[in-house]
């Protein structure tokens, strides 16, 4: 007999075109609809076609937001997935699929044979293949039938009567199939259904962001293709017909981002999306964004560097990229979101400050956030008011009149009876070229005393478990919130406590007594414990330990449990 | 018509500009051309990168976004996206924009945004001291290439008409009034237009003078069809004898703005639709 009991780890592996995703969007809708909690997250290679990919659901009976190592159950789909995923299968992993397509040599190859194509022909047309396989798994799991029926009728209306019903065949066929599994092999799956999941909405990195920074009223997007960050201006095109947002799918990095700032010149509400590397060719234009004191909102999707390094992968190594990046000194803020409501919030708040501040923000995410699925209450989906800066100009206007806060009113060109100049050069409050040291230094301050308006307004991290009284704090930042939070719980020790940050830079005064005469462990994506290093650099305290991790791949539960016992 | 002084900086403005440059003649030409054409400084934006020529905007008074060296044209396509009402032009020298901004260059005439781009050509790198620029003669000797310029030069009115640019034109500095009606026409023109202006640099560029310009140069006549494309690239192509004038002209290609947006209201006009948000997180499921 095998018991799973409130947590499985359910795997799909194959090539990219072999249906993967497919499998994993229906499996996902129809486990969330049942009342599970799932967590989906994948890896995959640079490729079009072919190689090998697989995407891990995790489906709970409490909410959990990280990946973990273990396969419970992996359906393979050809060859490559048992030597791709082999550090991962272990004598517990039920591997299921087709065992002739599955195993490359017959010996030592325990799988329980599935025949998917079979299923597939005698439905008329290999393409069920997937559907069988949602089925598959339903069966195992014992989901209820009646349930995938609905979702299988709806997400297959608009491709006509015989589709719905060859679809519903084939999940039926490997629901049975799936069923008859769990008896042979005695396998017994026990997850409570919630009610509340059931009402909740599923939901992925990137569409928490896009939705984020439709909240803030964006309304232009340039930007060049770049893996992860290309989901975010797709993402935006899709709506832009309905929120009436300009795409512009630039020639290059460096054309985007100064589109981006000419557009919010001019009035608009821009971002840019990229990653690292496209980002490197920006860094000209955050430069200017300092000087001119116009507002820009660079989103960048992290990804293994240098160079085109590990293009489909995860990393959080860009952080002191944007931290420096551009020539001269002037004010920024960072956001790192951990979870889709902080993805909402914080593309919102990086408008805001934008705006508000006229300076660039950027917004740091990663290939493993921005891909992986969860269910959140819609309600979670926390609207900021947005609020409008321009001013009207008069005829005496000033684009850089000298003020205490550093804030300078924003007028736009044809607005008023002012005029609106902006200039690269050092410059004068009228923005004429300059190379007066005294005006130099006015100017110079007047930009930077910025800082100190960005700095009051920095968002708190989130605190997880009880700080104060811990003596040791686990301070993550991005995408690494899930992971700590669910390693804690199953540590359940007191004197063990996390924080983390999604906000990076900047970082609120406040918070620096949470951390003074604590043992500091700071977990990282990256190699040289870049965010340890900013803890230091603006708080001034010691960081005992690093965390960190740079092989392309996201901590799992159990490597952060282990180091942290290690402790 | 509006009075050309409206668009004059105040009295004992510092110009950075040499004495006899032929950015002068440029700046005055804007001038008249924007006042005859009724366009009141609020209303215009002229965006430029770095340089000599890019210093332009800061020399009458008109809305103006002076950023990076080559960076000229992608705010500009930009502004004009989000407010369509404003007249753009985009001006900076021949190494902004057919060097450091070559990329651009290329995109935003296939993108066909309505604006102007007014290049000041001197053939020559000024603000740097006198080294080559993409539209250096071959063979002009250099303080980097000491036995003269070896690569080609760059030919921006046949690379416009191959990109199929909807207004290219030649002007010279030596005749104000021709090239103020270029310039006119220019602005007038619905979509992207080229002006390529020659203009002597006087301290630097010792062999494309005045008088070189003047023996080169002819206007195109009344019986020069500039619908014409394929005689266009020919008169483009001839580098011993250069035709001035509106060498290429095509109407009702749609612009970039039009395309991209509904409409022409100002983006910071626009409100905010929170029931559109709304509406689209309840299509979450």
């Amino acid at each position: 007999m095998r018991r799973y009991s409130g947590d499985i780890s359910l795997v799909l592996g194959g090539a990219a075109g072999m249906g993967v995703q497919t499998v994993e969007a229906l499996l996902v809708q129809v486990l969330k609809r049942e009342g599970y909690h799932v967590f989906a997250s994948k890896e995959y290679m640079s490729r079009i076609r072919g190689g090998s990919n697989s995407t891990e659901i995790r489906v709970t009976d409490k909410k959990k937001g990280a990946f973990v190592k273990r396969i419970d159950f992996l359906f393979a789909m050809d060859k490559d997935v048992i030597p791709h995923l082999e550090g991962r299968i272990s004598k517990e992993t039920i591997v299921l699929g087709e065992r002739e397509k599955i195993c490359a040599t017959a010996k030592e190859c325990h799988v329980i044979d599935i025949p998917f194509t079979r299923f597939a022909n005698e439905l008329g047309n290999p393409l069920y293949t997937s559907t069988v396989a949602v089925g598959a798994a339903l069966g195992i799991l014992r989901a209820d039938e009646g349930f995938f029926e609905q979702y299988l009728r709806e997400h297959f209306a608009r491709k006509g009567e015989e589709v719905v019903k060859k679809n519903i065949e084939a999940a039926k066929k490997g629901y049975v199939f799936g069923k008859h599994i769990a008896y042979h092999e005695g396998i017994e799956v026990r997850l409570a259904k919630s009610k509340a999941v059931e009402n909740e909405i599923l939901i992925d990195g990137t569409e928490a962001l896009g939705l984020g920074v439709l909240a803030a009223g964006c309304n232009y997007i340039s930007s060049y293709p770049m893996s992860p960050g290309t989901g975010l201006l797709t993402f935006l095109a899709d709506h832009s017909k309905g929120f009436g947002v300009v795409i512009d799918q630039a020639e290059d990095e460096i054309a985007a981002i100064n589109q981006g700032l000419g557009a919010w010149y001019a009035g608009a509400r821009a971002i840019v999306t990229t990653s690292g590397g496209g980002f490197d060719l920006m860094v000209e234009g955050v430069s200017l964004s300092g000087i001119i004191e116009t507002p820009m909102v660079v989103h960048i999707g992290q990804r293994p560097g240098p160079a085109t390094g590990l293009p489909t992968r995860t990393e959080q190594a860009d952080l002191n990229l944007v931290l420096y990046a551009g020539h001269g000194e002037f004010p920024r803020a960072v956001f790192a979101p951990g979870t889709p409501e902080e993805a909402f919030l914080v593309s919102q708040q990086a408008f805001f400050i934008a705006n508000k501040y006229q300076t660039p923000v950027f917004i740091l995410t990663d290939q493993y956030f921005l891909d992986s699925v969860r269910s959140i209450p819609k309600d979670r989906l926390q609207k900021i008011k947005s609020e409008n800066f321009i001013i009207e100009t008069r005829t005496d206007y000033k684009r850089y009149s000298i003020t205490e806060s550093g804030v300078s009113p924003r007028g736009v060109p044809g607005y008023g009876q002012g005029l609106v100049g902006i200039d690269s050069d050092e410059h004068d409050e009228e923005a004429h070229i300059t190379e007066s040291a005294e005006m130099r230094v006015a100017m110079h301050e007047k930009r930077l005393r910025k800082m100190k308006g960005i700095r009051a307004k920095s968002l708190l991290p989130t605190e997880i478990g009880d700080v104060s009284h811990a003596d040791t704090i686990i301070v993550s930042w991005g995408s690494n919130r899930g992971v700590v939070e669910e390693a804690l719980e199953i540590l359940k020790q007191d004197n063990l406590a996390g924080l983390h940050f999604h906000q990076v830079y900047p970082l609120p005064e406040r918070t620096k007594k949470l951390l003074t005469k604590k043992k500091i462990v700071v977990l990282e994506n990256n190699f040289g414990g870049q965010f340890a290093n900013l803890l230091k650099l603006e708080y001034g305290i010691k960081v005992a330990d690093n965390i960190l991790k740079y092989d392309g791949d996201p901590f799992s539960v159990e490597e952060v449990v282990a180091k942290l016992r290690q402790m | 018509m509006l009075d050309k002084k409206i668009y004059d900086m105040p009295r004992g403005t510092d110009m950075a500009w040499c004495p006899g440059c032929g950015n002068f003649p440029i700046l005055n030409i804007v001038k008249m051309a924007l006042a005859e054409l009724d366009i009141k400084p609020q209303d215009a934006v002229i965006c430029s990168g770095i340089g000599q020529a890019a210093k332009t905007p800061h020399y009458l008074r008109v809305n103006y976004f002076n950023g990076l060296h080559g960076r000229a044209l992608p705010p500009a396509i930009a502004i004009k996206v989000a407010n369509p009402r404003l007249t753009v032009i985009a001006e900076s020298g021949d190494g902004d924009t057919y060097g450091e901004g070559g990329n651009h260059f290329i995109h935003t005439i296939r993108r066909n945004p309505d604006i102007t781009n007014i290049v000041h050509d001197n053939m020559i790198y000024g603000l740097t001291k006198g080294q080559a620029s993409p539209t250096s003669e071959k063979g002009l000797k250099n303080p980097i290439q000491r036995d003269g310029v070896i690569v080609d030069q760059f030919n921006p009115l046949a690379v416009a008409l191959s990109l199929d640019a909807t207004f290219v034109a030649r002007a010279f500095t030596g005749d104000i009034l021709q090239s103020k009606e270029i310039i006119k026409a220019a602005i007038l023109h619905k979509g992207y237009a080229l002006v390529d202006v020659f203009q002597p640099c006087v301290v630097y560029n010792k062999q494309n003078t005045y008088q070189w310009f003047k023996d080169k140069g002819y206007y195109v006549d009344a019986s020069h069809d500039k619908t014409d494309k394929m005689k266009a690239l020919v008169l483009a192509f001839d580098l011993e004898r250069l035709a001035l004038g509106v060498i290429y002209q095509r109407e009702g290609k749609p612009t970039y703005e039009t395309l991209v947006r509904e409409g022409s209201t100002p983006l910071y006009e626009k409100g905010f639709d929170t029931g559109a948000l709304e509406k689209l997180i309840g299509t979450y499921k």
